[in-house]
């Protein structure tokens, strides 16, 4: 079954092309009377101190990079989670059924899949690599 | 008209998603902003915004309508504000970024199905399915076998509207601000994708209207009920997720200094405007995957069992009774939050990493179990 793409294309096209119309509003309906006080960074009212790119905690890096390997291991489950009730029959489906004889297969899958993604969270956790102090 | 539509899947797609977000998901959210500040003023035994009110010129009549009309006023005003852009920003990517807040948010609205499939050329009869119908209109965007996984894959994109708008305007505050946005968003969003794990395994399918067409019309069976964790720590995580109270770290009205410090106007409006629309979004996918979406409690195809309705009447009471569950769950947020007081920084990432995420993990362990035991009974 081929799969019709074109209303995709449309949505982002009109996400994007709404997003831009909000973004025209302020340019073209603002009036621009700048000074340089007016444009000069906020920082509670005197002069900035100093360059804002500072050294930030590499807590903040940590995170990132925690997130992007429970995000991508989420993503191995998405087909695993759709495909359930199908790894679980060894017959043929009908709904909420099996006809045939149920095997434990997906389940024990999943179970050394899930307990691989516990093993590194109790690791960080242990680690103290998650939550603050 | 109807038969073109249905054969021109591009052109009805530019006519959906033009009527949902114009028709209703851009009202609702201007009138958010104006429900929000009621709703707290309620709340806190004040009276809110209650003055504006238009003058129909001539007859001397004004419309005030408890204030409603504020939402015209505030957007009037942002539109003609002075549109600043500080000197020393980077001015590309503070141009990107509220654009890049907004639009992913705008964009998965095209995945939730606001109504029932319609069956072209047997509007005004009675009809008991839809299998006799030779051509249909699906009431939503796009339908995609990978649908949430579409929705999730966009969601990560609002990250960089945050983090670009701190780190652009070349500012300190807007700086950290930034990172404790990211951080907390990045955070969250892996429990958001593994606590609607379960609901996906029990459902069998990623595709939103399927999961609303398994949930059916009896209210027993919708996923609330199947999926009550998931639903709990779907929700928390997702409010977190709007950056809202009670995790609203990331900016704080008049006490914590944001990201978006160094926008003001309409680009500052652009950023505002993301949260509520963000609000109605989490509400439509709850809706979607734990209320049923837009089943009507005992109606089914051919109108209720006491009395039998056409097509067209059927296909518009489930989607006004959609309607009427997104603004339930709105409500229900505006409540939250300004009921519940704010979370520390560290109580907000043990909560994340330590409560929610095992948590949604338990989730998908004992609803495979569970799924696994009734299909062998």
């Amino acid at each position: 079954m081929s799969v019709d793409y074109a209303p995709t294309l449309v949505a982002i096209l009109f996400g994007i092309g709404f997003s831009c119309f909000f973004m025209a509003l302020a340019v073209f309906l603002g009036p621009k009377r700048p000074d340089p006080e007016k444009l000069s960074p906020f920082e509670c009212g005197s002069d900035p101190i100093g360059s804002p790119r500072v050294r930030f905690s590499v807590k903040f890096y940590q995170v990132a990079i925690l997130f992007l390997i429970f995000d991508i291991e989420s993503a191995f489950l998405y087909p695993w989670a759709a495909l359930y009730r199908r790894l679980s029959c060894l017959g043929t489906v009908s709904g909420t059924q099996c006809l045939g004889t149920v095997t434990a297969f997906g389940f024990v899958e999943m179970l050394v899949f899930i307990g691989t993604l516990v093993v590194a969270l109790a690791y960080v956790w242990r680690k103290r690599a998650i939550g603050w102090g | 008209m109807l038969e073109f539509l249905a054969d021109h899947s591009a052109i009805a797609a530019l006519l959906k998603v033009f009527f949902l977000l114009m028709a209703f998901v851009m009202p609702l959210a201007s009138l958010s902003t104006w429900a929000e500040r009621r709703q707290s003023a309620m709340m806190q035994d004040r009276l809110g915004p209650n003055r504006a009110e238009i003058t129909i010129p001539g007859l001397g009549w004004t419309l005030r309508l408890w204030g409603i009309t504020h939402f015209v006023a505030d957007a009037l005003k942002m539109a003609f504000k002075e549109d600043l852009v500080p000197s020393k920003v980077d001015r590309v990517l503070y141009g990107i970024a509220p654009i890049m807040a907004i639009a992913p948010v705008l964009i998965t609205f095209a995945i939730v199905p606001f109504g029932s499939d319609l069956c072209v050329g047997k509007m005004t009869e009675i009809i008991t399915s839809l299998e006799g119908c030779r051509r249909t209109i699906p009431l939503q965007v796009v339908r995609l076998d990978i649908g949430m996984l579409f929705y999730f894959a966009l969601a990560s994109l609002a990250v960089y509207g945050t983090t670009l708008a701190g780190w652009s305007s070349y500012n300190k505050w807007s700086l950290l601000g930034g990172l404790r946005a990211s951080s907390q968003m990045m955070s969250y969003e892996v429990t958001m994708g593994l606590s609607l794990m379960g609901a996906f395994l029990y459902y069998g399918t990623l595709e939103p209207n399927a999961m609303v067409l398994a949930q059916g019309d009896n209210p027993l069976n919708w996923g609330l009920f199947y999926q009550p964790l998931g639903f709990i720590l779907f929700l928390t995580a997702a409010i977190a997720e709007t950056k809202r109270a009670p995790f609203d770290l990331p900016e704080g009205e008049p006490e914590l200094i944001g990201y978006f410090v160094e926008y003001s106007g309409m680009r500052f409006g652009i950023f505002f405007l993301a949260e509520f629309i963000e609000t109605i979004f989490l509400a439509a996918i709850v809706t979607t995957v734990f209320l049923g979406g837009w089943h009507v409690p005992g109606l089914h195809e051919d109108g209720f069992s006491f009395l039998k309705l056409p097509h067209i009447a059927v296909v518009l009471l489930r989607s006004a009774v959609w309607g009427g569950k997104i603004l339930f769950l709105c409500w229900l947020q505006l409540l939250i939050r300004w009921t519940l007081p704010r979370f520390r920084p560290d109580q907000l990432m043990r909560m994340g990493w330590k409560q929610l995420l095992p948590l949604s993990l338990l989730n998908i362990v004992l609803t495979a179990a569970w799924v696994l035991w009734r299909s062998a009974h």
